[in-house]
C-alpha cells in the first residue's frame, strides 16, 4: 500500500529537499502533501489521510511542539508516526518532542541517507 | 553574568558553517583566518543578505551575505538545480542556509546561556544597500571561502536588556 506523507516546514527549500529524499527512498510513496506551519498542517489533515509526517519544530503561527501535542491528543492521528526534522538542537526541546510522542528526530543539517535511515525504521 | 568571547563566536560560526557545507551542500569550504575580526557594522552591499535573530537571556543577530552568483551556486547545491538569476528558490535557499548556521550557533551557546529562541529568517536582495541592527556595536566577522567565492557571516550576541533589567535586585518584588 502506498505511503502518503505530509511535510511540515516553513522553508520551501527544506520541503523540496525532503520531497526529493522521499522520492529517492526505498518506500512505495503515494501522495506527498506540504504545509508551511502546524496550523496549515492541521487544516490539510482534515481532508488528507497520511501514514507519516515529517515536521520542523521552529515555525511561525503554530510550532512543531504544539502541532505534535494536538495530533497526539486526537484519536484519528495519534498513531501516525511523526519524525521531527529541525535546526532546534536543545536537548530540552528534543526530549520534549520525544516525550510527546515523536517517533524520531533528525537535526539540520542532515544528509539524505540520515533521513532515509530514519524512514526505514518507521515504515 | 556569563561572558561570550569573540573566539567562542568564531568557533561556533566556523563549526556550524562547515557542517552545513559538508552535509547539505557538498561544497568545499575554508574559513579565512585572516578575516576573523570584530567590525563596527556590515558594510554597504550588493547581493543577498539573510538575517536571523536570536532572543532570550542574550539577544543577537546572524547576518549572512554573499554575491548573487554565490547565492545561485548555494541554491543549486542545496536544491540540485541550476539557477541563472536570483529567484524565489535562491532566496529560500540562502535563508535556509542562514537559518541552519545561526540555529546551530544558538544551540552551541544554549549550553552556556540557557534557552534561546530563533527568529524566522529575513532575506534581502538588491544593490548598494546597508543593514543596521539597533544597539549593536560589536560584530564578529567570519569570512568563508568556497572556490573563488566568499560568504561573510557577521554575528553579534549581547545580554538582553529586558532580561538584565528583570534580574536586577531593585526590579524584584520583596
Amino acid at each position: 500500500m502506498a505511503l502518503d506523507v505530509l511535510i511540515v516546514d516553513d522553508s520551501a527549500a527544506i520541503r523540496k529537499i525532503l520531497h526529493r529524499v522521499l522520492v529517492q527512498a526505498d518506500v512505495m510513496l503515494g501522495k506527498v502533501h506540504e504545509a508551511g506551519d502546524g496550523s496549515e498542517a492541521l487544516e490539510k489533515l482534515k481532508t488528507e489521510k497520511v501514514g507519516l509526517i515529517l515536521s520542523d519544530i521552529n515555525m511561525p503561527n503554530m510550532d512543531g511542539i504544539e502541532f505534535l501535542t494536538r495530533l497526539k491528543a486526537d484519536d484519528a492521528f495519534k498513531n501516525v508516526p511523526i519524525l521531527m526534522v529541525t535546526t532546534e538542537g536543545s536537548q530540552a526541546k528534543v526530549m520534549q518532542a520525544l516525550e510527546l510522542g515523536a517517533a524520531g528526530y533528525v537535526k539540520k543539517p542532515f544528509t539524505a541517507d540520515q533521513i532515509k535511515e530514519k524512514l526505514m525504521g518507521l515504515v | 553574568m556569563e561572558k561570550v568571547t569573540q573566539q567562542e563566536i568564531e568557533q561556533a560560526v566556523s563549526k556550524a558553517s562547515r557542517e552545513v557545507f559538508e552535509t547539505m551542500l557538498n561544497l568545499p569550504l575554508e574559513v579565512d583566518p585572516s578575516v576573523m575580526r570584530t567590525t563596527i557594522e556590515p558594510q554597504s552591499f550588493h547581493g543577498v543578505v539573510a538575517l536571523v535573530g536570536v532572543a532570550g537571556s542574550w539577544t543577537g543577530t546572524g547576518h549572512i551575505s554573499c554575491s548573487p552568483e554565490f547565492a545561485q551556486r548555494l541554491a543549486g547545491a542545496l536544491l540540485m538545480a541550476e539557477y541563472d538569476s536570483v529567484n524565489d528558490d535562491v532566496l529560500d535557499a540562502v535563508a535556509e542556509v542562514a537559518n541552519i548556521i545561526v540555529g546551530n550557533v544558538k544551540t552551541f551557546f544554549e549550553e552556556k546561556l540557557g534557552p534561546l529562541g530563533l527568529m524566522v529568517p529575513t532575506v534581502i536582495y538588491g544593490r548598494n544597500y546597508q543593514t543596521r541592527s539597533s544597539g549593536v556595536k560589536d560584530w564578529v566577522l567570519v569570512r568563508l571561502r568556497s572556490g573563488e567565492e566568499t560568504m561573510d557571516v557577521h554575528f553579534c550576541l549581547i545580554p538582553s536588556r529586558v532580561h538584565h533589567m528583570a534580574h536586577r535586585p531593585e526590579c524584584t518584588r520583596a
